[in-house]
């Protein structure tokens, strides 16, 4: 296991080396000037010269990725144009609050994914499945921003029961802070449950066709032991995958929900850092949010392994 | 008898020390995150706000846009306006406890006129030295006479920081700034709030009435809204002209606005680089007609929801630098057409670029579908901002959409634009007589002289039209009834002396 975590981890680099000449690249191709961007209303050109000298921006491209690249292999991922502050820095302070909030969704989209989707595969063709897949299909259709603002409208506005947008930290006041992050997480949750709802009801409708569950039924099993402890286990590994793969987007921030609800996450950071073109930013969250997915992968591959024996020796 | 007085102190000054516990804070919706929260290097409008209720500066302005006292007590112009000599405030202390006299303002301008990373150092370019010429006088020694350093003055450059605190952090002076206003930092938290509070030796004390303030940037309009309603915010700012009437019609809500110092205009390109050899670009008749093509009434009333004021000057006509001699032109196509037509043209092309944001691109459709009446061909160029900017500089426009917040001086809405060699001047539009004009005002003393020339000026720029200007906007503001004393300002900051929340 350990060598074969090594290996994949090896494997990697060339693809992190790859991700970071596009994204250099497509930076640069971005028409706009940041230095025009930041100088604010008066452009003084004093202002403009400090800018270019202080950020190396009148240096030869390639000397800019080769410093780029040099500062990331000693942990330094620039300096952001606009707040000054360190790229790894401003990720630091975003991270935990897009992990707070991925891992909330996460949480309600498989509460409500697994269960309908299971629900479905079991009454396949009668009510309950044609409820579920309603569901399923108004979570994938319903844009985040309608239901985010007629979310707030209902529950902050009228009700009065959650606060309307902001965020608080967990450490601060964790009331609170699971009291911001509701709304938003549910939001983002409807459409990962739909895809996981549908994932679930085809993975099960495999199992629940093969030999060895009518077996499991002639012998005389509860339903309940047949379908949690025979099927589900088994229609788990490609809902392992997605859910995964699904976190590994939540991580890379969300932009429309972030908006809406004001939270200081990745995605509003990335959406400010490419309009006021602050380049620095931009390739520190791309590396980052690639070198997210890729241990996501991992980590699904790992579990795998754990969740099916066959797969064990061969590692 | 002394007994029961006793008591009676003792419950009296329980009760007041009672009421400060029950702390009072302002919250403030803001359209979006400030930049560095140092004065010398910021530049963002928000960050402006914060600044309001951080940190003094040498001299504030009123509601008229007036020059008035406020870490200055009074100020004398000299040697034909080349030296400026004030008086500053006696017993002021910044937040960290030092006293602000003469060299910590000294401290200052210097600060911002030598530190790489300042932003302010043209607007104080025309300073030559500055010297503390006693313990609370301070001499400003100018290059060449400039009545307007007054006016920089009176916003970022003139806010005075703690020299200690400023010598200690440098350029990182914003993750903990100090100044002399009546409340002081306590915390930031980046993209979601930045929290002040009462600041207890304020030279203005008595007219500080609550204890806390948090700005919350929230960029969406709609949530901001949304927050207001449910009791989250106190004030929003800048909210937009579609929610004026809903804030409006809600009875726990107030709506206020003013007019700001600004201006909305096309700009015309006419001598920057090749695309300003085109017909529009050499003959100022085509200009004239467009601009009389367009109802700026209308479009205040379409586009805004009749918030903004339609005008055709770099100022509003509320500003006392407006000349009334031109008033805002009533739409006629009939004399668009005629001069269409005495420059040789029944129908031009036009390309017109803007920022494409919902309310350019409406403002814009309207312009677009008024002028055609009188042969005016526009193919619109919704172009995204930092993409216009730097299109806009580099000449690579024929037209294009631009907005200026606007100064308290009326030369910042001007100069800068209109001079041959100034650097927001994207239309490269140069007139000798023009220049002659605004450099004479800058060095006036005297407002009615300066007045004449920049109504001199506004002639030839009203004929030539290198930008047709459309009108101003307001800033636009939901108030929590609970907020009492706070009315909004020409300059669209949030002022917070005598403001109390219920």
């Amino acid at each position: 296991m350990p060598v074969y975590i090594g290996k994949r981890l090896l494997v990697a680099i060339p693809t992190l080396l790859i991700i970071s000449i596009f994204v250099f690249s497509l930076q640069k191709l971005l028409p706009g000037d940041p230095v025009l961007a930041m100088a604010g209303e008066d452009r003084d050109p004093a202002t403009i010269e400090m800018l270019r000298e202080k950020y190396h921006l009148n240096e030869p491209v390639v000397t800019q990725y080769v410093r780029w690249v040099g500062g990331i292999l000693v942990g330094d991922f620039g300096v952001s144009l606009r707040t000054n502050q360190p790229v790894l820095e401003l990720i630091g302070q975003k991270l935990p609050v897009t992990v707070q909030l991925a891992v909330m969704a996460m949480i309600f989209a498989l509460l409500i994914g697994i269960p309908t989707g299971i629900l479905a595969a079991v009454y396949k063709n009668r009510t309950l499945d044609y409820i579920s897949n309603l569901i399923a299909l108004s979570g994938l259709s319903v844009p985040n921003f309608w239901l985010g603002i007629m979310l707030i409208l209902l529950v902050s506005v009228n009700l009065g029961w959650l606060p309307a947008s902001g965020y608080e930290s967990i450490f601060v006041d964790p009331v609170r802070s699971i009291k911001t992050m509701i709304m938003p997480a549910f939001v983002l949750s409807t459409a990962l449950a739909a895809q996981l709802m549908r994932h679930t009801r085809s993975a099960m409708l495999g199992v629940l066709s093969s030999d060895y569950i009518r077996t499991a039924r002639a012998k005389g099993l509860s339903p309940r032991q047949v379908i949690l402890s025979h099927s589900f286990r088994n229609a788990l590994l490609p809902i392992v995958t997605l859910s995964a793969l699904l976190f590994g987007e939540l991580l890379a921030g969300a932009v429309l929900t972030e908006q809406i609800f004001t939270i200081p996450g990745f995605g509003k950071l990335t959406v400010d850092a490419v309009f006021t073109r602050d380049y620095a930013v931009v390739q520190g969250i791309v590396m980052c949010t690639a070198i997210g997915f890729i241990l996501m992968n991992l980590i699904a591959d790992v579990l795998y392994a754990l969740l099916n024996p066959r797969l064990r020796a061969s590692l | 008898m002394s007994r029961l007085s006793t008591l009676t102190a003792a419950l009296l000054a329980g009760a007041f020390m009672a009421f400060p516990a029950m702390s009072s804070e302002l919250r403030i919706g803001i359209n979006d995150d400030a930049d560095v929260l140092d004065p010398a290097q910021s530049r963002s409008f928000v960050g402006r706000i914060v600044y309001t209720a951080m940190c003094d500066k040498l001299v504030d302005i009123d509601q008229d846009m007036k020059i008035v006292p406020q870490l200055a007590t009074e100020w004398e112009w000299s040697e034909g306006a080349k030296v400026l000599t004030m008086k500053i405030r006696e017993g002021v202390k910044f937040h960290d406890g030092e006293d602000l006299d003469a060299a910590a303002v000294v401290a200052t301008i210097e600060r911002n006129m030598t530190m790489p990373e300042s932003r302010r150092k043209s607007e104080l370019s025309s300073v030559e030295k500055v010297e503390a010429t006693g313990p609370l006088e301070v001499k400003f020694t100018l290059k060449s006479p400039d009545v307007t350093l007054l006016a920089q003055l009176s916003d970022r450059a003139g806010m005075i920081v703690a020299p200690k605190a400023a010598k200690e952090l440098g350029a990182n002076f914003g993750s903990k700034p100090v100044c002399a206003g009546p409340f002081k930092f306590v915390e930031r938290i980046q993209q979601d709030r930045i929290v002040l509070e009462k600041f207890a030796d304020y030279w203005d004390k008595d007219k500080v009435l609550v204890d806390k303030v948090t700005y919350l940037p929230i960029p969406d309009t709609t949530v901001k809204l949304a927050n207001l309603r449910s009791g989250d915010l106190d004030i929003a700012e800048r909210i937009a002209a579609s929610d004026a009437e809903s804030v409006k019609n809600d009875p726990s809500l107030t709506y206020a606005d003013v007019i700001g110092p600004g201006n909305m205009g096309v700009y015309v390109n006419i001598g920057n680089g090749p695309r300003a050899d085109n017909p529009l670009g050499k003959d100022k008749r085509l200009r004239q007609a467009f601009s009389l093509a367009i109802d700026r009434e209308a479009i205040s009333q379409i586009v805004f929801e009749g918030t903004a004021m339609a005008g055709n000057q770099p100022y509003p006509p509320t500003s006392p630098w407006y000349n009334k001699e031109i008033p805002v032109p009533a739409r006629d196509i009939e004399k668009a057409k005629q001069l269409m037509k005495e420059a040789g043209y029944e129908t031009l092309d036009v390309e017109l670029q803007h920022a494409n944001n919902t309310m350019q691109t409406q403002m814009m459709q309207v312009v677009q579908s008024m002028v055609a009446e009188a042969g005016f061909n526009v193919t619109l160029k919704a172009t995204e901002f930092a993409t216009l900017l730097s299109e806009q500089t580099a000449g690579n426009y024929q037209m294009s959409r631009s907005d200026w917040s606007g100064r308290v001086d009326p030369d910042g809405n001007i100069h800068q634009f209109m001079t041959c060699k100034a650097g927001l001047n994207d239309m490269k539009y140069c007139n000798p007589e023009v220049d002659k004009l605004l450099d004479e005002a800058r060095a006036s003393t005297d407002d009615k002289v300066r007045k004449e020339k920049y109504d001199a000026a506004s002639v030839i720029l009203d004929d030539e039209l290198p930008i047709i200007y459309l009108g101003h906007q307001p800033y636009a503001y939901g108030v929590s009834n609970k907020v009492e004393g706070w009315k909004p300002s020409p300059d669209g900051m949030i002022r917070l002396l005598g403001v109390s929340k219920k």
